[in-house]
């Protein structure tokens, strides 16, 4: 395990491309939060030519659906949800400048592409440590969408957000390389 | 006879929903809490900690465990002597869902319909209702959330009779390799092998409300739980996928009679946050 890097957004592709899988990274700053249903809006308002809610150049894009917050809460548990539902939609948002993606889970070799190609990494949070995760968020704000309910997209603003990079922009792969060590079958 | 109102279905319900969002199981959290000390990548026993330290908050502090609160799914054994009143009884159980995900803060993850609209429900209806009547003048109520990263990465196989003991190893190792990551190991496997193609998915529900140091009665099927679990945790996955010896806690087989011709498998998937409640009325 490398050493943890401290990295605030807005991420540049040179910010990212500098972050390599196993890292162990804490992020402060704003990211942005978006889901299964969030994504289809938005992938279909590209191909109808509009404009996004938001500018993703240079952003961090968390897939998350946090339960409702508590009074007095920013937000309720809010760990990561499946990246691969959103393989489909990825490689336009990807297009739309996005350098970083949080989730958990396995990639398509269509985003893995678009990652190597635009210089996006993506980062994993520990699934199911939601609670945890939780302390590090700051401030929750719906943006858009917000009939999606806890689909809706949000922004959030983090202090030492805790992820690991997965795929990094060389289309390594840390699934791949902590898992070998250990397989015996 | 005994006369039961269904209001105290739905509140038995509601505060079941909480409970098992907040509070991890105690088999559970000791079963993570041994695996840590276990856990031979430095990564993992980190991970691992996290997810105890994550449980410890919950706990503390009333919070969900994961995000991801689940569909309800609900197992009632209802005594044949039991007479119901005041209502609808699966009306009075959708009622404690709503009111449990409402006022407990938890996230409503349930479309009305799976393909056109997706329409949210807004209160986590309906809950899936398995009701099984059985002597005397009881209610068993076993609720379990089910998250859905896990449940998205079940597996049903008809094998055949030929294909035996292999055949279902084979049909759970490439479940659990397929899983990887995204069910969010350490996972606990419940398997239903036998009856018919929907009776071999209950049973691997079932199997996961059992709790993970609580071994199959029948001492074959025991012995094929810890050969499972020996052969899962040998793929690498590791906790979170990112490589260790503790792909999963647990592996509870249920079985069935089946057909001569049929040998049904069923894999169903939790992720560590197994969660379930447990009332007697």
């Amino acid at each position: 395990m490398a050493e943890v890097k401290r990295i605030t957004t807005p991420l540049t592709k040179e910010m990212a491309r500098s972050l390599k899988a196993g890292d162990s990274v804490l992020i402060t700053g704003t990211i942005y939060s978006a889901r299964d249903a969030a994504h289809k809006v938005m992938t279909e308002a590209l191909d109808r030519g509009e404009k996004l809610p938001v500018d993703f150049t240079n952003q961090i894009v968390y897939y998350l659906g946090p339960t409702p917050a508590k009074p007095g809460d920013p937000i309720g548990s809010a760990g990561p949800t499946t990246a691969g539902r959103m393989d489909k939609y990825t490689p336009q948002m990807i297009e739309q400048g996005l350098s970083g993606m949080i989730g958990k889970g396995y990639r398509s070799p269509e985003v893995v592409e678009a990652m190597k190609k635009n210089s996006t990494v993506f980062m994993v949070a520990i699934g199911g440590a939601a609670a945890l995760i939780a302390k590090t968020i700051k401030a929750y704000e719906v943006l858009a969408y917000p009939e999606l309910g806890a689909e809706a997209l949000a922004k959030l603003t983090v202090e030492d957000f805790p992820a690991i990079v997965a795929i990094d922009c060389d289309g390594n792969n840390y699934y791949e390389e902590g898992q070998k060590p250990y397989r015996k079958i | 006879m005994r006369t039961i109102e269904v209001e105290q279905i739905t509140q038995a319900i509601a505060k079941m929903c909480m409970d098992a969002c907040y509070y991890l199981s105690e088999d559970v959290y000791d079963a993570l809490v041994s695996a840590g000390r276990k856990e031979e990548s430095a990564l993992g026993k980190e991970i691992i900690g996290k997810l105890v330290e994550n449980a410890n908050i919950s706990k503390n502090e009333q919070r969900p465990i994961c995000q991801d609160t689940g569909m309800t799914v609900i197992f009632m054994e209802v005594g044949q002597d039991v007479h119901f009143v005041g209502g609808s009884l699966e009306e009075a159980v959708n009622a404690g869902v709503a009111k449990g995900y409402t006022e407990g803060y938890l996230r409503k993850s349930v479309v009305g319909e799976p393909l056109f609209n997706r329409k949210n429900t807004t209160n986590n209806t309906p809950a899936i209702l398995h009701i099984s009547i059985v002597p005397g003048d009881k209610v068993k109520i076993k609720l379990a959330p089910k998250g859905f990263g896990s449940e998205n990465k079940g597996a049903l196989k008809m094998l055949v009779p030929a294909d035996g003991v292999e055949g279902v190893k084979k049909v759970v190792l490439d479940t659990v390799r397929t899983a990887g990551p995204n069910a969010c190991p350490p996972m606990v496997i419940g398997v239903g092998i036998g009856g018919t193609m929907e009776k071999a998915t209950i049973l691997a529900k079932k199997a996961l409300l059992r709790s993970v140091n609580k071994r199959n009665e029948n001492p074959e099927y025991a012995k094929l739980e810890e050969e499972l679990l020996e052969m899962v945790n040998k793929t690498g996955v590791g906790p979170q996928g990112l490589g260790g010896i503790t792909t999963a806690l647990a592996v509870n087989v249920e079985y069935f009679a089946t057909h001569i011709a049929g040998l049904p498998v069923a894999v169903n998937i939790n992720c560590h946050a197994t969660r379930h409640a447990e009332v007697e009325l």
